[in-house]
């Protein structure tokens, strides 16, 4: 069957089963390949698996166990972090990183080293993840801990390292569901540096958005954003779910449409503005529109994620900014935010101390050649592109990216591959 | 405190059906009845960690009547009190292989029928005696008409279908309601090896309306509610137009 990510390109070919019994893992059938998949939100082809077989590990989605006093949980590897949520607030319980969507599975957030909006404090998934166990097709199993070779070749290993079956993560304590949050308007990429620099150590999570179709002496502005858990009773989630029911013809975010959104989004705050808001709408804005990855239309989109060290990160962003605005194309989601100097737990785990900035396009050529020119920049300044939301990257400019991926390759399993991995010839 | 028992538990919507129990109620007891002893043990733990009170299981092969039927009479001897009752088990046979062995065709009708029909007559019994519970017996929309593709699971299902609404309409005034449930399409492990289209609907959505029609001691019900129309047009085409379609 034709399945995609979520970023709706590329389309493919292949199988798909879901491992129901771990006992008897349906392993390369005639010699083809597997792909262990999650939930297939990756934007790219790293969750594909062209010609090949996908295990999807949907149906692995039981909890073992949950110590309301420490706050450790145990779960199979499909367990989705919605599920996670839903069971343990309640208890005053929350997890210690969180992507911006909850319908990720555990296994996936491992496998991708996933990072929030408190990367500053707290670095990234798999720094949380106590011990997992994975599963390799010659049949052996590796209990995997913090030290452990194996767990630094699979956190952040995309999948080739073996299917991880469950995983122990350790959760933080929160008094409520609720977060203070304060917003404050930046009128150019300076006024962001000085935000972050003064302000990110002060909260636990720091996040900002940038207008990139600003230009001039607006170039990077923005709303930058703290947030922390609340001590405060309940807070109702009043948040409605849409849906885009379908594809619309051509994409809606274009040239006009994001002008006017983003002309209407900066100036729809105060300079200054603080509010309390339920946790879904905060860290989840788009969960909240089912399939909202069909607004860009048939042709789906192109997610970019860099990563800048901080001593090239001024003069990197404001050169990306120009590029993205040079171009006439745009991003509607542009999202700046510093990461911490904490140490990533995998060997290809894409966050590292510096400047991250996430954007997508509407998939054009002119997207495809802007994008070739960024990572151009990105090479060149020593960062990194996140390949969890890649579907372009030369193979050339992955292993300028990450340097460890020799001692990576002794870790890979060979009946293992996909989309991601043949592009990228490893 | 509320005790279910889930006749089937390792079955897709049977796990998203006791899943929503206990977020609706946690501390619900919970009677596990399936054959595979791994996957009940773990669906027993998810359970307990998201409150449930007691959780037994009872491993039985449902496709032998004998030992299906000695395994919910022990059930209900030692149990004081069931409440509600789901039943979910089954499977999906090959129409193609059936076609051409006689034998596999009756294992095929027990499991799917009889194995229903005995489990329901025993239950019926019992509980009858308690005074009050619901009970969901999952059919299939298969069973609304004879289809090339797969009569003896459609016939299976009729037989339970029509077995199940005689045996509801006995039960009137007896507090025992049963509500007979016939989903279309559902994306779970029996239907792996199916090409999935716009008429397919996921576990957890089934699972939703189950539990939403034995709470209001619904009779039948079409899951997902597009299904009547359907059904009832594909019941009423005429036998030689519809027998030229690939159905």
């Amino acid at each position: 069957m034709t399945l995609e990510s979520w970023g709706r390109w590329p389309r493919v070919k292949q199988d798909s089963i879901q491992i129901d019994d771990l006992k008897n893992i349906p392993w390369a059938k005639n010699k083809g390949y597997v792909l262990p998949r999650g939930n297939g939100r990756s934007y790219g082809d790293s969750c594909l698996s062209p010609g090949g077989t996908l295990l999807v590990t949907t149906r692995l989605n039981h909890f073992i166990s949950f110590d309301r006093e420490t706050g450790r949980l145990t779960c199979e590897a499909g367990v989705l972090l919605k599920d996670i949520l839903d069971l343990v607030v309640p208890h005053g319980w929350f997890l210690a990183v969180t992507p911006g969507t909850q319908y990720v599975t555990v296994g996936g957030a491992i496998a991708n080293d996933v990072h929030g909006k408190n990367h500053h404090n707290t670095g990234s998934f798999g720094n949380h993840v106590l011990s997992f166990n994975l599963i390799r097709s010659d049949g052996q199993e590796y209990l995997c801990q913090p030290g452990n070779p194996w767990f630094a070749a699979t956190v952040g290993g995309l999948g080739l390292t073996g299917i991880i079956t469950w995983a122990e993560i350790q959760l933080i304590k929160i008094q409520s569901p609720a977060l203070i949050t304060e917003t404050f308007r930046f009128r150019n990429i300076d006024g962001f540096f000085e935000l972050s620099d003064r302000m990110d150590k002060r909260s636990t999570y720091s996040v900002s958005w940038i207008d990139c179709v600003a230009s001039g002496r607006k170039l990077g502005r923005g709303i930058f954003t703290l947030a922390d858990h609340a001590n405060i009773e309940a807070v109702e989630n009043n948040s409605k779910t849409l849906s885009m029911p379908i594809t619309p013809p051509f994409s809606l975010v274009n040239k006009w449409t994001l002008k006017a959104f983003n002309e209407i989004h900066y100036n729809a705050v105060d300079d200054i503005n603080i509010d309390i808001q339920h946790y879904k709408p905060f860290f989840y804005p788009l969960d909240s529109i089912l399939n909202w990855n069909r607004l860009y239309g048939p042709n789906g989109f192109l997610q970019y994620q860099c990563v800048l060290p901080n001593e090239a990160a001024r003069h990197g962003i404001i050169d990306i900014l120009k590029a993205i605005s040079d171009s006439g194309t745009g991003s509607p989601l542009a999202v700046l935010k510093r990461f911490g100097d904490h140490p990533s737990a995998g060997l290809l785990s894409f966050a590292r101390p510096g400047i991250t900035l996430a954007l997508d396009f509407p998939r054009t050529t002119s997207a495809m050649a802007l994008l070739d020119r960024l990572d151009a920049i990105v090479r060149d300044l020593n960062g990194a592109v996140y390949p969890a939301k890649d579907s372009r990257m030369s193979a050339q400019s992955f292993r300028h990216f990450f340097k460890s991926l020799d001692e990576f390759m002794s870790f890979r399993d060979p009946a293992i591959h996909s989309g991601f991995s043949r592009r990228m010839g490893i | 405190m509320t005790t279910n028992l889930i006749i089937g538990a390792t079955s897709a919507i049977a796990e998203e059906v006791a899943k929503l129990w206990v977020t609706q109620n946690p501390a619900d007891n919970f009677i596990l009845v399936g054959r595979n002893t791994d996957k009940l043990t773990r669906i027993s733990g998810d359970l307990k960690v998201r409150g449930a009170g007691n959780v037994e299981i009872h491993q039985v092969d449902l496709g032998y009547v004998e030992s299906a039927l000695a395994c919910i009479e022990h059930i209900l001897q030692i149990s004081p009190s069931i409440d509600r009752v789901l039943l979910a088990h089954g499977s999906l046979p090959d129409q193609n292989i059936c076609a051409s062995n006689t034998s596999k065709t009756i294992d095929e009708f027990t499991l799917n029928g009889v194995s229903f029909i005995a489990i329901l007559n025993e239950l019926a019994i019992k509980m009858t005696t308690f005074g009050h519970g619901r009970i969901g017996v999952i059919t299939s929309v298969a069973g609304d008409r004879g289809r090339k593709s797969n009569y003896l699971y459609g016939s299976a299902k009729a037989a339970v279908t029509t077995f199940a609404n005689g045996l509801r309409i006995a039960l009137q005034g007896s507090g025992v309601s049963i509500t007979i449930i016939k989903p279309g399409f559902v994306d779970t492990p029996m239907t792996a090896n199916m090409k999935k289209g716009i008429l397919w609907a996921q576990p957890e959505t089934v699972a939703k309306k189950i539990v939403a029609a034995m709470e209001n001691k619904q009779g039948n019900v079409y899951i997902p509610g597009f299904w009547m129309p359907i059904m009832f047009i594909i019941k009423h085409i005429p036998d030689f137009i519809f027998k030229r379609l690939p159905l």
